[in-house]
Formats: C-alpha cells, sequence, structure tokens
C-alpha cells in the first residue's frame, strides 16, 4: 500500500513540452495527438490529403507551363475588367481574394464567439461567411462564363496561346470553385445547428449520433481557412505568375 | 446564450480544450492579411517583371498562408506533435517539385529538338 501511495501523484502529469513532448505524445501509448478532439485531428488529416491532391495540380500545371514551346496566356490581361473606362488589370481575381480574405475573418469571429457561448453572433457570423463564400463562386462563374461564351476558351484550346491554358484554368479553378460550394453549404448546416441551440443543448447528430459542441464551429473553420489557403497558392502561381 | 460581454475573455463555461484567444490578435492579422493581399496585386498591377516578381510573389504568398495557419487555423497554439505530424510532409512535397522541374525541362529541350520551335 505504501508503494502505491509513493507513485500516486493525485493528479495527471502536465505533458512535456518542446521536442521531448513530441517523443513523448508519439510514443505515449495513448492518443497522439493531446488536447485535441478527435474531430479536430481528423479534419487536420483530411486537410493534409486535400494539400496533396492541390500540390499535384499546382506541380502538374509548373509541369506543362515549363515544357509548352507556345508562349503561355498572360492572365493579367484575360482577367481584366473594365468599368467603362480603361481596362484593370487581374481586377475580378483581386476582388475575388479580398472576399474570401474578409469571410476567413468573418469565420474567426465565428468561432470565437462559439466559444463564448454567443449563440447569436456565432449564427451571424457563420452566415455572413457563407453569404461572402456565395459570392465568391458566383464570381467564378461570372469568370467561367466570360471565358466559354466570349474567349472561347476550351479545355483543349484558347485563343491566347498554350492550349494547356484551358484545361489547367478549369481543373484548378473548378476544384477549388468545389471546395468553396461544399463549404458554403456546410456553413448553413452548422449555422442551422447553431441557431437552433443544438451546441448548448448537446443534441445528437442526425449523421454520427454524438453529442456536438461548439469544437465542430472551430473544425468547419478549419476547412474554411484551408479553402482561402488554397486560393492563396493559386493566385499567386496561376494568376500572377 | 449571450450571457458575456462581447469582448470579455475566456469564459469558464467554454469547453477545456477549444481554442480561445483575444478577439485583438485576429483583427491585427485580418488586417495584415488585406495588406499582404494588396500588395501582391500591386505587384501584377506596377508591372513588376523577371526574378523581382517571382521572388515577391514567394513572398506575400508565404507570409499570407503562414499567417493563415499560424493564427486563423490556431496551429501556433497546438502542441509541436500535431504541428510536425501536419507541416512536414508537405514540405517533402519539395521533392516532387525538384523531379518535375527536371523532367519538364527535359521534355522542353526535346520538343526543341524534334518540333524545331525551341529557342
Amino acid at each position: 500500500m505504501t508503494q502505491a501511495e509513493a507513485t500516486n501523484t493525485g493528479e495527471a502529469l502536465a505533458p512535456p513540452d518542446g521536442l521531448g513532448g513530441v517523443v513523448a505524445d508519439w510514443s505515449s501509448d495513448q492518443r497522439a495527438f493531446k488536447k485535441v478532439p478527435w474531430g479536430k485531428a481528423m479534419m487536420w488529416i483530411f486537410l493534409l490529403s486535400d494539400t496533396f491532391i492541390f500540390s499535384i495540380f499546382l506541380l502538374s500545371y509548373m509541369t506543362v507551363r515549363m515544357s509548352t514551346t507556345v508562349p503561355w496566356p498572360y492572365p493579367s490581361e484575360i482577367f481584366a475588367l473594365s468599368f467603362g473606362g480603361e481596362p484593370i488589370p487581374l481586377i475580378l481575381i483581386a476582388i475575388m481574394t479580398f472576399i474570401l480574405i474578409t469571410s476567413s475573418g468573418t469565420m474567426v469571429l465565428a468561432v470565437n464567439y462559439g466559444y463564448r457561448s454567443d449563440r447569436v453572433r456565432t449564427m451571424i457570423y457563420l452566415v455572413i461567411t457563407a453569404l461572402f463564400g456565395a459570392t465568391f463562386v458566383g464570381m467564378q462563374a461570372f469568370e467561367w462564363t466570360k471565358l466559354i461564351v466570349e474567349e472561347g476558351v476550351r479545355p483543349w484550346t484558347n485563343p491566347f496561346g498554350a492550349p494547356q491554358f484551358g484545361s489547367v484554368f478549369f481543373m484548378i479553378t473548378g476544384f477549388h470553385g468545389f471546395h468553396v460550394s461544399v463549404g458554403v453549404l456546410f456553413l448553413f448546416i452548422i449555422a442551422r445547428k447553431v441557431w437552433r441551440g443544438d451546441f448548448d443543448t448537446g443534441k445528437r447528430g442526425f449523421f454520427t449520433s454524438r453529442k456536438g459542441n461548439y469544437q465542430t464551429v472551430e473544425i468547419m473553420g478549419l476547412y474554411w481557412h484551408f479553402v482561402d489557403l488554397v486560393w492563396v497558392f493559386i493566385f499567386a502561381f496561376f494568376y500572377l505568375w | 446564450m449571450a450571457n458575456t460581454e462581447p469582448h470579455a475573455e475566456a469564459t469558464a463555461d467554454a469547453p477545456p480544450e477549444g481554442q480561445q484567444h483575444p478577439l485583438g490578435i485576429y483583427i491585427k492579422i485580418w488586417a495584415l492579411l488585406f495588406v499582404l493581399s494588396t500588395c501582391s496585386y500591386l505587384v501584377d498591377y506596377l508591372q513588376f517583371q523577371g526574378y523581382l516578381r517571382w521572388s515577391l510573389i514567394i513572398l506575400f504568398m508565404l507570409l499570407k498562408a503562414g499567417l493563415i495557419v499560424a493564427v486563423f487555423m490556431h496551429m501556433m497554439w497546438e502542441r509541436l506533435a500535431l504541428l510536425y505530424a501536419i507541416l512536414i510532409p508537405p514540405i517533402l512535397v519539395m521533392v516532387f517539385l525538384f523531379l518535375m522541374t527536371h523532367e519538364a525541362d527535359n521534355t522542353f529541350s526535346l520538343r526543341g529538338i524534334f518540333f524545331g520551335a525551341g529557342p
């Protein structure tokens, strides 16, 4: 009995920090990701796999652009818009970038108010985020329509230069736009759950039958910021380069 | 329910594992992201070319990506075990990048020889 008392510290010891903490966490014979709910760890691993998908898209774009002997189309002029006067280069894409960053900011506010259990503000900011996302998808639809109908861009040909431009453009922005659309859908679903008070009452979800809480808003936020993150890379490599 | 002030600090009824930080840091990073986006747009608007253009694009891109992952996605407050598990694999993609630049260079020179259109 005295031995048990000697080893019983009464409370769990704090896990070590730094590199020692990495080794301790991974070798702890328990869950590796401590202080992280399982849903969040799984979302991060999903985002890692999504990172690979977009990396492969961007790498294949780099490969076709480097290996073509035909000049690459100049995005600055293709995506220019004129508001009555001189065409402003790349202005449509710049506005889309600002819209997506704004939506990331409102998402952060939603997560923050969620952890304060401020149900109404969380719901409002989630809906605002979703509306910004829908605006982004709308502008992308406008961009696609302009390129397909007015300019005659196809996945196999375009009037500007290297034919690979079309296939790369439709694949990368299309896949990103699909991610944004799915994000908008889920933002509305989470906003409805918050509005109904599911996370305050611990109501069980229809799909997993688990009790939800405001961590769900943060996990939704991870996905939404990732969509913004991918756009940062697409904007840099596809539109600016 | 809304029983706390909008700008109050962490409340006791929040889940213990949640990421809760003062609003100020988010607002500052948000503003910084706007500034950086404007900068990367100006790279195109001011028609910088060559290595200056490419290095500025990469710089602003990495700063924006870093800020989003570190602050908005809370990575700077997570334990290192998660941070390394998520952030090291994408860095390994650089090996793939290295391979494909050489592959593309090779294809380009072959097309130059056979199509006779190379520089």
